[in-house]
């Protein structure tokens, strides 16, 4: 689906027509991908998407079925994981259980036959890094899981590689921690500046970490952008509604033209779409979906401008910082943020206003983004 | 500041100063009864099944530590009024089979001389097989699996022959050697299906880890599967221990007289047909030759449990 053709040597990672299958099923499919040095990109979908599968052709676990894979300009595509230069986390930490923390981190280095102050000399500026030097002689068992996934990240840290590979890393740990990790691994790769490839099926986690995000769906990468376009631009209806919690409001209608503006119908209502930046010109008739993220809806004192509609209070969800209103209009049921401040009653009539510059238009047969 | 006006839940849900704010009826822990028809149904059928099973080993120890003028009176069940152990002194050293009369004794040392190897190469080329088999997936792996899973399902008997012509092509026949390398093809299967079960059931991404640390198929299986799999190599331990050392078949085929087993010599004792039937050295023969499996069941039977449950759970 996306060809992105960047100049060779500016690649950390290259991924190039990639295929996998297993038997009959093919979990990728003519794959590419390519990842500057230095970045961090995140691997999204939700499970069965292909992306872990991806991660472990990289790494070298899985032989692809047809297509190359280059790390650092070099064809890795037949070389053992050992010698791609990569270090992988795993979700389940993987750390050998009868080894102290200390003979975790450095059994890479001694398999590699490593000369002994050298391995002291990475054990020592790796755990200085995680901050885990008391836990050195401790076995996994002793630790908690925060711990755990540092010392499974220091096992990456100790190789020197070029690649971090993180194999949904956080999702084995509780929300708390999870949001403390998730620090630690982007301050990690600030000071370190690696290039790190990253799979989660966590929205937040992606938005949070990543330079860019690779979004994908059944083998294919749907979006490839910075966090920001990918919320913002969605490029099809499945990254939006993938994207954004609580969830895009899609509206099901056609549009049409009303005098010289052109109008979004949906149910006998009208949206002037004034304000849509669409990269193609908008034909009347067409069948189109209207995405709307619930913060780019604006109610009563939030209006700043626009068409402004009336509709009706149907639920309202208080969740702290923000106020959820569910609202009916036009036949449709749509989410709206508004501050966790403003309450109103269930029936009460709002005025709304859709912020169209930041609303996404998609055809309603391909999906496409228009 | 009163102290209610702060936590105004707690202090409305309290009764009184003194009060306890529990009414008469139910509560806490439910009372069992300990005659519950249910205790009965199950302690009852336990020891019912226990007794049982206890009930022939009773028999055979208050035997042996009779002498044959009371064994005759005939009371199996009442304990000896004089205990003797002269039957098992020659149960172990004076008994005759054939020509020889050093008893058991013999035949224990054989067993132990064919035990202990073949339990050895038997567990180190299955555990080494269970592992290939669980971790490096090899193109016609699942058909070699399989095959060796139908191998189990063959009755011995049918086998007897061709393998008494191969060892006697190989010169091994009537051999200890050849009766070791009986023993460890045949267990190979199902020990094979154990190890494989085992190293299935342990995470793959321990594996996946240490491939990208470099570790190659030797160094995986011996430094990480190895340490983590002791309860599984207890399992076959006992398994092969017990089923080799309880071997008769295989025994009495491929030895000769002075390189039978125990099983074997025991069998050749008890059923002499010659001279009197000294019950009490037959019984003390019998436990002197299943006492060496009991051994080692009560040595690791805990171990066993964790490493049948381990293998049991997944796989």
């Amino acid at each position: 689906m996306l060809n992105n053709v960047s100049t060779r040597t500016q690649s950390s990672v290259s991924i190039r027509e990639l295929s996998l299958s297993f038997g009959s099923v093919k979990v990728l499919e003519n794959l590419n991908l390519d990842i500057h040095d230095g970045e961090f990109l995140v691997l999204l979908g939700s499970s069965g998407c292909g992306k872990s599968t991806l991660l472990n052709c990289i790494a070298g676990l899985l032989e692809p079925t047809e297509g190359q894979i280059f790390i650092k300009d070099k064809n890795v595509t037949w070389e053992e994981p050992k010698d791609r230069g990569i270090g992988m986390v795993f979700q389940s930490y993987a750390l050998y259980p009868q080894m102290t923390v200390e003979k975790n981190l450095s059994f890479g280095l001694r398999v590699a036959k490593v000369p002994r102050d050298e391995i002291d000399r990475r054990v020592a500026r790796a755990s200085g890094i995680l901050q885990i030097e008391p836990l050195l002689k401790r076995k996994p068992s002793e630790l908690s899981g925060g711990q755990r996934q540092r010392v499974a990240i220091g096992r990456a840290l100790v190789r020197d590689v070029d690649v971090f590979l993180f194999d949904e890393p956080l999702s084995n740990l509780d929300a708390k921690l999870r949001s403390e990790l998730r620090v630690e691994i982007k301050r990690l790769h600030q000071a370190l500046k690696n290039t790190m490839i990253y799979v989660t099926h966590d929205q937040i986690e992606a938005l949070t970490l990543a330079d860019r995000i690779a979004i994908m769906k059944s083998g294919v990468i749907q979006q490839l952008d910075d966090p920001v376009t990918i919320y913002n631009r969605p490029r099809n209806r499945f990254v939006a509604g993938f994207i954004g919690s609580p969830s895009m409001n899609f509206l099901k209608g056609e549009l049409a033209e009303e005098g010289d503006h052109t109008v979004f119908k949906t149910n006998g209502v009208s949206f002037s779409l004034d304000g849509y930046d669409a990269s193609e010109p908008l034909k009347p008739g067409r069948q189109v979906i209207l995405g709307a993220r619930p913060e780019h809806i604006k109610v009563d004192g939030d209006i700043t401008g626009g068409e402004i509609h009336e509709a009706v209070v149907d639920i309202e969800e208080p969740m702290g910082a923000d106020n959820l209103l569910w609202l009916k209009h036009a036949g449709h049921v749509m989410s709206v943020r508004i501050g966790g401040a403003r309450r109103y009653a269930v029936g009460a009539k709002v005025r709304l206003a859709f912020d169209m510059s930041m609303a996404s238009l998609f055809d309603a047969g391909t999906e496409e983004r228009i | 500041m009163d102290k209610s006006l702060t936590m105004p839940i707690s202090g409305a849900a309290i009764s009184g100063p003194a009060g306890s704010r529990l009414e008469a009826g139910p509560q806490g822990k439910r009372p069992r009864k300990v005659l519950s028809s249910r205790n009965v149904i199950v302690y009852g059928a336990l020891g019912l099944a226990a007794l049982y099973y206890l009930l022939p080993l009773y028999v055979m120890v208050v035997t042996s530590l009779k002498g044959m003028p009371e064994i005759r009176l005939g009371n199996i069940f009442s304990p000896p009024m004089e205990i003797t152990f002269e039957p098992w002194v020659k149960a172990w050293a004076q008994a005759c089979t054939g020509l020889n009369c050093d008893g058991l004794s013999r035949g224990f040392w054989n067993s132990v001389r064919i035990t202990v190897p073949s339990v050895i190469v038997s567990i180190a080329i299955a555990s080494v097989n269970g592992y290939a088999l669980a971790n490096w997936r090899f193109k016609g792996s699942e058909i070699f699996f399989t095959i060796l899973i139908v191998g189990a399902f063959i009755p011995y008997q049918v086998m007897i022959y061709p393998i008494v012509i191969v060892l006697r092509e190989m010169g091994l026949y009537g051999t200890l050697y050849g009766l070791i390398l009986v023993h460890s093809i045949f267990g190979m299967p199902i020990q094979t299906l154990l190890f494989r079960n085992y190293f299935v059931s342990l995470p793959e991404e321990l594996f996946k880890a240490a491939r990208i640390d470099g570790a190659g198929f030797w160094q995986i299986y011996l430094r990480i599967m190895l340490p983590m799999s002791l309860p599984i190599f207890v399992v076959s331990m006992i398994l092969q221990t017990t089923g080799i050392w309880n071997d008769f078949l295989f025994g009495v085929v491929f030895t000769r007289p002075d390189t039978y087993p125990m099983t074997v010599q025991l069998n050749n004792i008890v059923n002499s047909v010659q001279g009197v039937k000294e019950y009490n050295v037959n019984m003390a023969a019998t436990l002197l030759t299943g006492a060496v499996p009991l051994i080692v069941y009560f040595v690791s039977g805990r171990l066993f449990v964790r490493g049948i449950a381990a293998g049991a759970v997944k796989g």
